[in-house]
């Protein structure tokens, strides 16, 4: 049987995932699985339904109906935050930081301790937590910034920001929104040996326009048109189908 | 992190507390001292403000809800200690002409003479200090909780949530002055005497409240401090500018907006309590909408994102009102919107925004860095 395989190997299985606003379905019986220490990243022309299945799976928005299990816990009717405590994290399309804190007090408020209101009040920055975050901000290249308040940073440095955000929370899977978009060149390139760096040992869902790096990075590529999946597969392969290349590549 | 040590040993509380502690009392009579005594009961609400409104970005127009509460929970206590000498007629007080005839004896006047013949069961635990002590901390903060539930949990907020606030202060103003059997209605609770049997409207009496008024709001100022300074003070302000994204850090938005309202409650409900001390009676018009639109403006006046600028902020703007109003009586409301209207339009961040860029660096150029002068969590920059 081979859902019996799925099971034991995946971190998360969607099935038959609906979504519909006012009638039209920006995600239609969509399903998909991600294994254990898989890159997966989901491309596909705007309002092809990208952004909303990763709402879907975050919990930001609720499916109309279907499944989404995460190891053996069915998400679709928790709240964000508890999809966040089960190891679930999420970057958005903007950057989406704390531009009023430093950028050490958004590591602090990310570190997975003390989330609950009387745990928040009791928090202790101890010198695990200070390690922690230091080596968190070495990592996103913002280690000599930690003092600086979050607004002030550059575009790029801002996207890395909230990468070590959910670096720090430790996610099992973690969901990317367009990572480097409005990044230069070198910012880029220092993006995708970040993501090399961090994604070890998680899974992750990338959603990208940017075809290079998608080359770079994928392990396995998803087309999604019009809430559902067009094509699937490795990114040669993906490449060649006639069905992409007329609704998205685009004839060359 | 910082310690209860760092925060009192700054020079702005230093400041405050020489000047709530030795010179206020020094330089005014008991009746000034009075006043500001009973200005300072707003203080405890505009320091709830900050935490809630600067803070967590929940504006809240109905604070006069909570210090409403507290201040019938004191009164309660203190007209049921009056009323215990409407017991009818000695003859040494129908000699020095104090006689107080009531159908029913021994309960409020004002029961007496909406013709009720028992004391209803709410009543009930005012008669003791300790239980009133107790309610006048539990009822604003259960109320708080049980609005702040129904609203976060369902995810309402902004101009919403400030509009259902106010409304809640329109309906309790109404509820109380329909109510003159149960609760005095429109004359309020008024004619209070002593506690314990201490006769609370003599000079002395006033001098005490005044310093217990003081030492409490400089306690809760620094249990204020301790909880922005905390993890707790960033989720808030994190919230206020991303609350979405902070369920994504793993949090519960709604409980620490929950947690927030109920402690800038619980700050209300005390100032509320300790009006009632100092000026002997309470009021329905302490509880309405123009009230606790007051408060807010105290709040924005001193600077909603600085603890310390609320407190100069209601002293200010009070003192401004029994001055302005002593001479203009009708005029005030308008001074007062006109005040509102300059500061956000020209200091957003209140008098303690312009102390903070404009006279805070030039003491520091002149006295060097005196000390850490920098607070160690900024609610605004």
């Amino acid at each position: 049987m081979q859902t019996q395989e799925n099971t034991k190997a995946s971190v998360l299985i969607v099935e038959n995932l609906t979504v519909s606003f006012d009638g039209f379905k920006a995600v239609d019986n969509l399903s998909f699985d991600i294994q254990e220490n898989e890159l997966r990243v989901i491309i596909g022309p705007n309002g092809a339904g990208k952004t909303t299945v990763l709402d879907l799976i975050c919990g930001k928005t609720a499916a109309s109906s279907g499944s989404i299990k995460f190891r053996d816990t069915e998400l679709t009717r928790m709240k964000e935050h508890e999809i966040v405590r089960k190891g679930v994290g999420r970057k958005f399309q903007t950057p989406s930081i704390y531009e009023d804190l430093t950028v050490f007090e958004n590591l602090e408020i990310s570190y997975p301790r003390g989330r609950g209101v009387f745990g928040a009040l009791l928090f202790h920055r101890d010198q695990e937590v200070q390690d922690r975050i230091e080596e968190v901000a070495e990592i996103i290249f913002l280690e000599d910034l930690l003092e600086t308040k979050a607004d002030l940073l550059s575009h790029g440095q801002k996207q890395w920001l909230e990468i070590g955000m959910l670096l720090i929370q430790d996610p099992v899977l973690l969901m990317l929104d367009e990572p480097v978009a409005g990044m230069s060149v070198n910012e880029r390139k220092k993006t995708a040996e970040l993501l090399n760096k961090i994604t070890e040992g998680r899974s992750v869902i990338v959603i990208e326009h940017d075809m290079q790096f998608v080359e770079d990075i994928a392990h396995r590529v998803t087309v999604l048109h019009q809430g559902k999946i067009l094509s699937d597969g490795q990114m040669d392969e993906v490449k060649q189908d006639p069905k992409v290349i007329e609704v998205y590549l685009g004839h060359s | 992190m910082s310690s209860i040590y760092q925060i009192v040993s700054r020079y702005n509380f230093l400041i405050l507390a020489v000047l709530l502690l030795i010179i206020l009392p020094l330089g005014l009579d008991v009746f000034r001292l009075n006043l500001v005594s009973k200005y300072l009961t707003y203080a405890f609400v505009a320091l709830g403000l900050v935490m809630c409104w600067g803070a967590g970005g929940i504006l809240s127009l109905g604070q006069g809800v909570f210090f409403g509460l507290g201040g019938y929970c004191m009164a309660m206590f203190l007209k049921l200690e009056a009323a215990k000498l409407n017991i009818g007629c000695t003859r040494e007080m129908q000699e020095i002409g104090q006689c107080i005839v009531q159908s029913t004896p021994g309960i409020p006047d004002f029961m007496d003479w909406a013709s009720m013949t028992e004391l209803p069961f709410f009543w009930q635990p005012f008669h003791s200090l300790a239980l009133t002590i107790i309610m006048i901390l539990v009822v604003p903060t259960v109320f708080a909780y049980i609005v702040g539930a129904a609203m976060f949990k369902r995810r309402v907020g902004g101009v919403y949530f400030a509009i259902i606030t106010q409304a809640l202060a329109s309906v309790l103003s109404i509820l109380i002055i329909g109510n003159a059997g149960y609760i005095g209605g429109f004359n309020g609770i008024t004619d209070l005497r002593t506690l314990h049997g201490w006769d609370i409207r003599t000079d002395d009496a006033k001098m005490v409240f005044y310093f217990i008024t003081a030492g409490l709001l400089l306690f809760v100022l620094v249990a204020a401090q301790l909880t922005l300074n905390s993890k707790l003070g960033r989720v808030l302000v994190a919230m206020r500018g991303q609350e979405d994204r902070v369920r994504f850090s793993g949090y519960d938005v709604a409980n620490f907006k929950i947690f927030v309202f109920c402690a800038a409650a619980a700050l209300a409900g005390m100032g509320g309590a300790m009006f009632t001390l100092n000026v002997a009676f309470i009021h329905p018009t302490f509880v309405g909408i123009v009230p606790s639109i007051e408060m807010v403006i105290f709040c924005a006046v001193g600077g909603r994102f600085s603890l310390y600028g609320a407190i100069y902020g209601a002293l200010l703007v009070s003192w401004a009102k029994t001055v302005f109003s002593e001479a203009y009586p009708e005029l005030w409301l308008f001074a007062m919107g006109a005040i509102f209207i300059f500061v956000v339009l020209a200091m957003p961040k209140g008098l303690a925004g312009v102390f903070e860029s404009h006279i805070e660096p030039r003491l520091k150029s002149m006295f060097g860095t005196r000390g850490k002068t920098s607070s160690p969590v900024k609610l605004a920059e």
